[in-house]
């Protein structure tokens, strides 16, 4: 079984009588440990396909089981829940809340967990070592780099131990080479047995990961899996700069 | 997220904009410190009307006094015979609810009272029986009250209250101490009287401390004066502003009333002043001042009372029962209307107060809507936004509750200083509680509505939202 399945999603927006298909009867499975890319070019659905995989929302028709537990038919609360126990949020522009430190900000969601402050402070730390910011506890998001505000995010999207890690455009403000290591740790974290998706519409940072797959019009257009073909990371699809990104 | 937790985070959200904050929680305080200083003066008030109320006797008090006749028996007026002595008698047989009875003759027009060149044309002359002093709560302080042996050989001789020692002979605030009337003559009317007896002086709490102040700036002009080496008071003769030469105010008026009153037996005030004025019958007395036994059976009493008099009347209503049940209720009206009047217009002040709140609220939450998609983002549910922002809204009312607790005391200071009462505003414990109760109840309410417009936020387009 598999930790995400999805079976004959779809997702229909009306905007002022019009009807808008963001997703057209998709069905995908995500594993555990997978380092999966979703690519497209914007208002190819990708981002609605974010949003569900997320459980920022919820489709129109078909099935989303997470563990096996169908959640197209959750609450409100029981998806916050989720996004709160099961999956860790890394978003472009960071997302840390400007009036919080960085301990702070990585102990937001511990806070909506119900943990007690010793717990919180000591799982925000660990989580602050790993990505290396162990000695920046006390700063403010704007006292950081924009790769260092980042790995703050991480270090938050992983304190309540997530099995899947979302990353909308991690890399999309950062210079190339922050970038590469922020590719880096995601895929150390897929080797942990997390599931990272990353959510990009930049085919070269879409090219390090085993797993491919692109969006067109709502419907999966190209899925390609170096697991399939028995290979640990897929042959360069575009050659241009795929040899910067490469580790 | 537990409770404790969204106070921190709603004091660290009020912290981070202090100024707005401050604001905000200076429309709580006002509104709670209006709400206090305005019942504090309505309290102060009721105290001084119900002080009032036991000064002239209590609601036990039922006043008989003459009238004119009704008019379906206006062809029978000349059969009237007013209230007379034999109507004191009559109910002393035939009224058990009354406890005491007390006949009095007021001298009208006021007479003209004289010591020496002084003279005073005061309020209140009557004539009466011993029994009056308790019906009346007065207290003789000095030398006595007269006796049943003095109106029975009609003594000239009479009790009287401090405003007439004040008028005659001086106050002992203005360098008279101790003088005492009590010995003296005085004449009422031309007739000669000796002042057996002066009653304490009735006041104020207000007015006792105006007075011990007034004392105590002049003792201490006084040392000044002679520690000046200077023996001649610069000051000439204090002067008089305007009637009375009281220069002043008179206080609650009940007190002076009692103060500016001369008590004479009844018989002597019968023969000096009414057998000799042949417009008046000889038994005619002015009022019957009644006190009853329960006031719980005071219908039982007034019906008693009416039908002894109509027998003695012979059935002319020329006689009317005055109790103290109406002054009582006006009592009560007036602090009632007070109370709703003053609630309300201190109410809506402090309601105004919820209105910023809750204008602050929404301007923080739209300025926070990416913030809250963000917590949304992490795991936070409607219900852990709501309370956030309920819990900022109801610690800005709290805190404002609080510094307007503090505050009203301040406020009630500066209205007294501004409008100085008789009576002293009073703060109360319940209405600093129900002052306080209702900021909180102002603040849940305004944070009501940020709240669920914030809780129901959608978290994607507030996650996209610059």
């Amino acid at each position: 079984m598999s930790l995400l399945e999805l079976r004959n999603v779809s997702k229909v927006y009306h905007l002022g009588g019009e009807e808008i298909r963001a997703l057209d009867d998709i069905s995908l499975d995500l594993n555990s440990g997978e380092f999966v890319s979703i690519i497209g070019p914007s208002g190819s659905g990708k981002s609605t396909l974010m949003h569900i995989l997320g459980c920022l929302d919820l489709p129109s028709k078909g099935s989303v089981r997470l563990d096996g537990a169908e959640i197209a038919v959750a609450s409100q609360r029981e998806l916050a829940r989720i996004r709160n126990r099961t999956i860790g949020f890394v978003f472009q522009f960071f997302n840390l809340l400007p009036k919080l430190n960085v301990v702070q900000n990585v102990e937001l969601p511990m806070i909506y967990a119900g943990l007690g402050a010793r717990e919180r402070r000591e799982r925000a730390l660990k989580a602050l070592d790993m990505v290396e910011l162990g000695n920046r506890l006390k700063n403010r998001p704007s006292q950081l780099s924009g790769g260092q505000q980042q790995r703050v995010a991480i270090a938050r999207a992983l304190v309540n131990n997530p099995k899947i890690i979302l990353a909308d455009e991690p890399t999309g403000n950062l210079d190339t080479h922050t970038g590469e290591l922020i590719l880096t740790l995601f895929r150390k974290l897929a080797a942990e047995g997390r599931t990272v998706i990353l959510v990009t519409h930049n085919p070269e940072i879409a090219a390090v990961t085993p797993r491919r797959i692109e969006i067109r019009n709502g419907k999966i257009a190209v899925h390609v899996d170096a697991k399939l073909a028995g290979l640990d990371r897929l042959p360069v699809a575009t050659t241009a700069t795929t040899a910067a990104t490469a580790p | 997220m537990n409770f404790l937790n969204a106070i921190g985070v709603g004091l660290k959200e009020i912290l981070a904009n202090p100024l707005r904050s401050l604001l905000t929680l200076f429309g709580i305080l006002l509104g709670v410190s209006a709400l206090v200083a305005m019942s504090a003066i309505i309290a102060g008030n009721e105290k001084g009307l119900k002080e009032g109320l036991t000064a002239i006797g209590g609601l036990q008090k039922v006043r008989i006094e003459a009238q004119p006749v009704p008019i379906e028996q206006r062809h029978l007026r000349d059969f009237a015979t007013g209230v007379t002595i034999h109507d004191v008698r009559a109910l002393a047989a035939g009224a058990p609810e009354i406890a005491e009875l007390s006949p009095t003759i007021r001298l009208e027009p006021p007479p003209i009272l004289a010591v020496g060149s002084k003279t005073h044309r005061t309020w209140m002359t009557l004539g009466c029986l011993p029994v009056q002093l308790g019906l009346m709560e007065h207290v003789v302080e000095h030398g006595r009250m007269f006796g049943e042996v003095d109106n029975e050989t009609a003594r000239a001789v009479c009790v009287i209250g401090t405003g007439i020692r004040d008028e005659l002979w001086g106050k002992p605030e203005d360098d008279h101490e101790g003088v005492n009337p009590v010995g003296e003559n005085l004449t009422i009317n031309g007739q000669t009287f000796k002042v057996v007896g002066m009653f304490q002086h009735y006041e104020g709490e207000q007015d006792r401390k105006a007075r011990e102040q007034a004392v105590l700036e002049r003792a201490a002009a006084r040392a000044a004066l002679l520690a000046s080496g200077q023996t001649n008071p610069a000051a000439g003769p204090k002067r008089n502003r305007g009637w009375g030469g009281g220069g002043g105010r008179r206080g609650n008026f009940a007190y002076w009333i009692k103060n500016n009153t001369v008590y004479m037996p009844l018989e002597t005030m019968r023969q000096q002043f009414v057998l000799g004025n042949t417009n008046l019958p000889p038994d005619r007395i002015s009022v019957i001042e009644a006190k009853i036994h329960d006031i719980d059976r005071l219908d039982l009493a007034l019906t008693e009372i009416r039908n002894v008099l109509m027998v003695t009347h012979r059935g002319i209503e020329d006689f009317g029962l005055r109790t103290q049940e109406e002054w009582a209720e006006r009592i009560q009206d007036t602090i009632k209307n007070a109370r709703v009047s003053g609630g309300l217009i201190s109410g809506i002040s402090l309601f105004v107060g919820g209105i910023g709140i809750m204008n602050i609220m929404l301007a923080s939450i739209s300025e926070r809507i990416r913030e809250i998609g963000i917590r949304k983002a992490v795991g936070a549910a409607g219900a852990d936004i709501f309370t956030q922002i309920l819990v900022e809204s109801v610690v800005i009312a709290v805190l404002g509750g609080l510094a307007g607790l503090a505050a009203s005391r301040a406020m009630v200071w500066v209205i007294s200083q501004l409008t100085p009462t008789e009576n002293a505003p009073i703060i109360t414990w319940p209405a600093m509680a129900v002052a306080f109760g209702f900021a909180v109840f102002v603040g849940i309410l305004a944070g009501l509505f940020p709240a669920i417009k914030a809780a129901r936020m959608n978290v994607i387009q507030a996650l996209r939202y610059d």
